[in-house]
């Protein structure tokens, strides 16, 4: 009802893919045939009441939507503004990555490719794909920084149980971003075998577009939740972490509509939007960290789902026309949030969704006025993390 | 100014020569003009130089590490313009790269900065047809012809748009993939050549994986020339200097000569 919003909702793009000036297709024309095949089989498919309902269905059943919205009552007592958790970390697999994987491998399945490429960074992405891929019968390989391979090892066990084979990336950085183009070099040269399953709103069109469809179930059902909580209100401020972005354009979608202010958390080492310039990588135009002649710099973030130094286009699409905010907060504060959900509420988050945590543990009476009524996408949880955060505070594990 | 390019091919052509396009990385040694210098010598009919980009998506691991390698001697596309400008090569210079680095600079300033070096065309291969339109246009307007690719999945239609649209000559992509060395030539090389030369007049040249001077003379069945560039590199990489691909390039010049 509130419609009459002067800033950018968050609509289909253009033709060409653009969200404003960002998005588009930047891929190899070895790659654009696929994208084109790729967006007309989303589009029939998302109109199509058996794709949605079969959806549906893997998602309830499979994935045990829909998450909770939990009442984070100690730490809203403590923080002095109330703190309302969307339990996305519930979901099968432990993240929001499978609302995103489940659609892509049903839609893979309706265009007869039995292949899925995928890239990761903490690996929540590729054990999403492994395990659809698993379900459905893929054959699966993930590629992944080598860095992120030894912070993140457990996930690496846990996509080879799942059957997938999982690819070190040592070229670059050796983390997400170089994944991803290992990812797209391998779908170069299979493309017509293989889906390429990309884990957030990144990417040429109209992956940024689909993927943001995929997960609006979290905004779609957190509204819902939300104005049974609050009395047919709706929240202050909705706060996500922003690698890519996949989660937080999901929960936004339910709220841009709406008078909540939209806050997505990069981490200080990645704030592709404040300290990016406009780029072109991995398929689209959007904020991008680089050098003054366009070379890509490596981000640093304690949290390897976040170390990227791109954004999907659409959330410099929505920084650009002001309709959401993007701060920014660093590894010291983060591994602070990470460990006072665990010992106020019960829940260890994963450290991405520990960026929203620590804006909010921040911002609390600060940005967020006393009282205020905030939502955090909680995203995933921690369990992959548990080790990685061990070590960096010099807390050994395995003392017994 | 303009079309020299497409002249300068189509002439080589009309000549009855197959056209051999060597691909070097900008900036990969100190001594990576004099390599240029060893290949127009060896018989290059153009030169393709690579301006290394971070995140080379189309590239396999040789043209990687020769990037890699280029960026930490510190190599910019700057760098790189002033020494192909100072090397004064005699035929013309291509450049491939991708667009990252025009659109940071701005794609007129960009084709502008090519044009002073004395660069004649430009690839990059990061620009499909939906996305060229405006780089197209810039880089005519400063005089620079942008070369597009084809591939093996590309359908009839838009091959037919891709020669069209496309100034210098037309790049067939030999096979679904990256670019890196191979011992085979792949089946799909031949038809793609055959498929362009069917909607095109303008010069049919065949990239990524020729590795040989037999791949190149099979290829050139179809084909108007070959453009080679990971297995040259490979030379350099393992230590080769301008005599290495001096003998390289004039192998293949040879072979193709010969038919
Ligand atoms: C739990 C979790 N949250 C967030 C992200 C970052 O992705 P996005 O910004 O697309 O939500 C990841 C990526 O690995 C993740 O595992």
């Amino acid at each position: 009802m509130t419609s009459l919003h002067p800033t950018p909702g968050m609509g289909e793009p253009s033709t060409s893919g653009r969200f404003g000036h960002f998005g588009g297709r930047f891929v190899p024309e070895a790659l654009l045939p696929a994208c084109l095949e790729l967006e007309d089989a989303f589009r029939s498919a998302w109109a199509d009441p058996a794709f949605r309902s079969e959806l549906d269905a893997l998602l309830r059943d499979y994935a045990g939507r829909p998450s909770p919205l939990t009442e984070a009552r100690n730490l809203s007592r403590q923080l002095g503004v109330r703190v309302l958790l969307k339990r996305d970390e519930l979901n099968h697999t432990g993240s929001h990555k499978i609302n995103n994987v489940l659609g892509q491998a049903l839609l893979a399945q309706r265009m007869g490719k039995h292949r899925l490429v995928a890239e990761t960074g903490a690996g929540q992405h590729g054990v999403a794909t492994a395990t659809a891929a698993a379900l459905f019968g893929f054959e699966c390989i993930i590629y992944m920084g080598e860095v992120d391979t030894e912070r993140q090892s457990l996930n690496v066990f846990r996509m080879n149980l799942l059957g997938a084979e999982v690819r070190p990336v040592s070229s670059g950085s050796r983390t997400l971003k170089d994944a991803v183009n290992e990812a797209m070099r391998d779908w170069v040269s299979s493309v017509e075998t293989t889906h390429f399953c990309l884990g957030s709103v990144m990417g040429p069109h109209p992956y940024p577009w689909m993927v943001r469809e995929l997960q609006r179930v979290i905004g779609d059902e957190a509204v819902v939740q939300c104005r049974a909580l609050l009395d047919g209100g709706v929240p202050d401020v909705v706060v996500a972490c922003v690698g890519g972005g996949s989660n937080a354009a999901g929960i936004f979608a339910g709220f841009v509509d709406t008078t909540a202010r939209l806050v997505g958390v990069q981490p200080e080492g990645g704030a592709a939007i404040g300290r990016g310039l406009p780029g072109v990588v991995h398929g689209s135009a959007s904020m991008l960290l680089q050098d003054e002649h366009g070379q890509v710099s490596e981000a640093h973030s304690v949290s390897a789902g976040l170390d990227y130094p791109g954004v999907g286009p659409e959330h410099a699409h929505l920084a650009a026309g002001g309709r959401a905010e993007y701060p920014s907060v660093g590894d010291a504060e983060v591994l602070e949030a990470f460990q006072l959900l665990g010992r106020t509420e019960g829940i260890i988050p994963a450290l991405e969704p520990a960026h929203a945590l620590a804006w909010v543990a921040r911002e609390a009476g600060r940005a967020i006025p006393a009282g205020a009524t905030v939502v955090v996408n909680l995203c995933g949880r921690g369990d992959k993390d548990v080790a990685h955060v061990a070590a960096l505070l010099g807390r050994p594990t395995d003392a017994g | 100014m303009s079309a020299t390019l497409e002249r300068a091919l189509r002439a080589r052509r009309d000549e009855g020569a197959k056209l051999l396009v060597p691909y070097v990385t900008g900036g990969l040694d100190e001594d990576w003009t004099q390599v240029l210098a060893a290949v127009v010598a060896a018989g290059a009919d153009a030169v393709e130089v690579g301006i290394p980009f971070s995140d080379p998506v189309m590239d396999g691991p040789t043209i990687q590490e020769a990037s890699t390698r280029a960026l930490a001697r510190g190599t910019t596309p700057a760098s790189i313009l002033a020494d192909v400008r100072r090397a004064q090569v005699d035929v013309p210079v291509i450049v491939m790269t991708y667009y990252n680095l025009a659109y940071r600079m701005g794609d007129l300033r960009f084709a502008r900065s090519l044009a002073a070096a004395g660069v004649s065309g430009a690839i990059l291969p990061d620009l499909p047809l939906e996305e060229s339109a405006v780089w197209e246009a810039e880089a005519a307007a400063a005089g620079v012809e942008t070369i597009l690719l084809a591939a093996p999945v590309t359908p009839d239609d838009r091959l037919a748009l891709i020669a069209e649209r496309s100034r210098g000559f037309v790049y067939g992509v030999s096979r679904m993939g990256i670019t890196g060395e191979r011992a085979d030539l792949a089946t799909s090389a031949g038809l793609m050549a055959k498929r362009l030369k069917a909607v095109t007049d303008r010069p049919v040249l065949i990239g990524f994986g020729i590795s040989t001077p037999a791949q190149a003379v099979e290829v050139c069945m179809e084909a108007d020339g070959v453009v080679v560039a990971s297995a040259l590199l490979r030379a350099l990489l393992d230590g080769g200097g301008p005599e290495a691909a001096a003998d390289f390039v004039g192998a293949m010049r040879a072979a193709l000569d010969a038919g």
